[in-house]
């Protein structure tokens, strides 16, 4: 540095002129905070839509199949179910899997996104916590169910018992007990507070409009909140520290969740590559879902102001580089497979794409890998149909992954006289199918009966909440 | 909001705390008790066809075990006796007796006495008695002191957690293998059958399984 000072150069430039590229908007429009208000809780307040009836009543119908699957597996026993030696793990893990991992997206939107202060989550986050909650219900079921005599569930959870009996901690299935409840739990605490000064405005409301019953529902959850600055300073605080500890959530629930499979010995399973992979895998499936589930909700309730062409388009880039993690992955497995001259680990990954299991192989690498290369380009991303239906084959795709990852290896480990095919079970298949079914349910509910964006939230990244109105501030 | 809710509302969140503890505390507390097998099985002493007393056969007469349940030793169901082995003795002794009416008629219809069972562990756990016998665990550790019991009732709770206190420090429950089936017996002290204990589980290599599998095969 003193050299340089010495001898200064003389500058290409006498001055550095930044083009000004603007920043996105976050609500079209110039919409005010009324216009924001009335929006979000008239599709509370306002009449129950008749679609909203059709899709419950639909939904509702689903969620028979998973009732009803479940209850025979209760009450006949697990054997029901399609998995057999080699493949003593199959569809429950595969679903269990596949739904968690939907719900990355919404702690990823809510927590990492917070921290990285990005304002575009301040239209998705509700929506995608509630997604996240619901997911990890549907989630829930499997492992619950696969015990067995299910009323005896809470083995699993190191409680004293008179059989003296205590959960296997060196098991990753053990890791997963905790990892998913205060995953669930940290979620639900971090919707709720979240939701605290939105049910104080629909209390509000309802008191305004004499709707008395309603008024105190909503007033008794709202926690007496009365938006006093102090609150607020609370709140901020309480909602930071929310988005501090379910951050390393989001890495560490999918994590251990690949440690299920990469603690093993089995090839195919036991590499390093699992937790990284599985958790751009779930972040990538979570996102598919976020889209799955708003794009139709900003067309029929004309939130596009709020759910700008802007929010898509952040979406799919993250789902085009989680997309883009996954398929590296993918190719990464094949090299060490090859690389590690381990003939097990080459022959699994040979049988995968071409063994008797290449078809589910062909759908995830269509689905995972070429679906997202779509959102490069800007076209297909302003087309929301499109984004739509690419969205689908993105969950489709990630429950293929969790299928070939589960069902290769396991038919085809070290001893061909172990070696055998899976086939599910109608039991299986209606379970599994009914899980959308108490999904939808569950986010119909949602959508219904509370505020499905946050409106403080998106009020204060309108400009208007700008206090110096775009300019700087002139005592900074 | 005092709009919509009285003031008192405010110690709400406390109040609902200080009961779900209390509830709760209420609710183990009350599970501990009542619904463990501690409750539910010990003292377990149905009626027998045959009012047979442990004490007098067994205590007052020193009658060993294995006289009527001979095949303890070497099988891993400890059988009952059939009618023929109480008519060794009962042939001359209280030939008539009413109270043996059941046991005389078993001896000539060749019809087992229906005994109910008292002691039983569920069908998925593998209990074998000769293996226990044979590694110096005493009659007494699970039934009690029959040779006192005029009605034979279950004495232990048999759970889980109760063998697995027993595979997990078999030392101080293990004892001379002549003393087997005197169910008087005991050690000097506490001290002298932790020492003689780790003595025979070195020389009898005794390693009762504590996996799943050991039991649930």
């Amino acid at each position: 540095m003193s050299h340089a000072s010495e001898h200064s150069a003389p500058a290409i430039l006498n001055e550095v002129k930044a083009t000004s590229l603007p920043r996105a908007k976050m609500v079209d429009n110039d919409r005010d905070f009324a216009w924001i208000t009335d929006k979000i809780c008239g599709i509370v307040e306002g009449k129950t839509p008749s679609w909203w009836w059709w899709c419950f009543a639909v939904a509702c119908f689903m969620a028979c199949f998973t009732v009803a699957g479940i209850t025979y597996v209760v009450a006949t026993g697990v054997g029901v179910w399609g998995h057999r030696s080699p493949v003593n793990w199959s569809w429950p893990i595969v679903n269990f899997v596949f739904w968690i991992g939907i719900g990355h997206a919404g702690t990823l939107i809510s927590a990492i996104l917070c921290l990285l202060r990005q304002k575009w989550r301040t239209s998705i986050n509700r929506a995608a916590e509630a997604m996240t909650i619901f997911a990890v219900v549907c989630a829930g079921i499997f492992p619950v169910f696969h015990v067995g005599r299910v009323w005896y569930a809470w083995f699993l959870f190191p409680i004293p018992n008179y059989n003296n009996i205590w959960p296997q901690f060196r098991s990753p299935l053990e890791w997963d007990v905790f990892a998913v409840s205060t995953y669930g739990t940290v979620s639900v605490l971090f919707w709720y507070v979240g939701l605290l000064p939105d049910l104080a405005t629909l209390r509000d409301r309802f008191a305004l409009a004499g709707r008395e019953t309603r008024a105190k529902i909503y007033g008794f959850f709202a926690l007496g909140w009365r938006s006093s600055a102090r609150a607020w300073s609370n709140y901020e605080m309480a909602y930071l520290i929310l988005a501090g500890i379910a951050t390393p959530l989001v890495l560490s629930v999918h994590t251990i969740v690949s440690f299920d499979f990469a603690v093993s010995l089995i090839p195919g399973w036991h590499t390093t590559i699992f937790p990284p992979y599985f958790v751009a895998g779930a972040i990538f499936s979570g996102f598919g879902m976020v889209l799955t589930l708003m794009l139709p909700l900003r067309a029929i309730y004309k939130l596009e102001d709020l759910i700008t062409q802007y929010h898509i388009d952040c979406m799919c880039k993250i789902t085009l580089a989680t997309g883009t993690m996954v398929g590296y992955a993918y190719a990464m497995e094949f090299f060490i497979a090859w690389y590690s001259g381990n003939p097990y680990e080459g022959f699994t990954f040979i049988n995968r794409a071409f063994g008797p299991y290449a078809w589910a192989y062909w759908i995830m690498i269509s689905c995972n890998v070429i679906t997202p290369q779509f959102f490069w380009f800007k076209a297909v991303r302003n087309n929301t149909t499109f984004v739509w239906v690419l969205s689908l084959f993105v969950n489709l795709g990630m429950w293929f992954e969790r299928f070939v990852i589960i069902c290769t290896s396991l038919t085809r480990d070290f001893l061909p006289s172990s070696w055998g095919y899976l086939s599910p079970t109608v039991i299986d298949i209606f379970t599994f199918f009914g899980t959308f079914g108490v999904f939808s349910v569950l986010f119909l509910l949602f959508i219904r009966f509370l505020p499905l964006m946050a409106m403080a939230e998106i009020k204060g990244v309108t400009p208007q909440a700008d206090a110096f109105n775009g300019h700087k501030n002139p005592h900074a | 909001m005092s709009k919509h809710f009285p003031k008192s509302v405010n110690k709400l969140p406390l109040q609902i705390i200080i009961y779900l503890f209390v509830i709760s505390g209420l609710a183990t507390a009350g599970v501990t008790y009542y619904m463990t097998p501690k409750y539910t099985r010990v003292g377990y002493a149905p009626v027998q066809p045959v009012p047979y007393s442990h004490a007098k056969h067994a205590g007052e007469l020193g009658i060993d075990c294995r006289y009527c349940h001979s095949n303890v030793e070497k099988s891993g169901f400890a059988n009952l006796p059939t009618a023929q082995t109480c008519m060794n003795c009962h042939k001359i002794i209280k030939p008539n007796s009413p109270l043996l009416a059941v046991v005389r008629k078993s001896y000539e219809t060749n019809q087992p006495v229906p005994w109910v069972q008292i002691h039983r562990v569920p069908d998925f756990v593998y209990f074998n008695h000769s293996v226990h016998i044979a590694r110096g665990v005493s009659c007494v550790e699970c039934h009690g002191q029959i040779n006192q019991m005029e009605v034979v009732g279950e004495a232990k709770s048999l759970t889980m957690g109760f063998c697995l206190e027993c595979h997990r420090n078999p030392a101080a429950h293990i004892r001379p293998r002549d003393q087997v089936t005197n169910l008087d017996w005991k050690a000097s002290s506490e001290a002298e059958q932790l020492t003689m204990g780790a003595k025979f589980v070195h020389d009898w290599k005794v390693n009762p399984p504590q996996s799943c599998s050991g039991c649930h095969r």
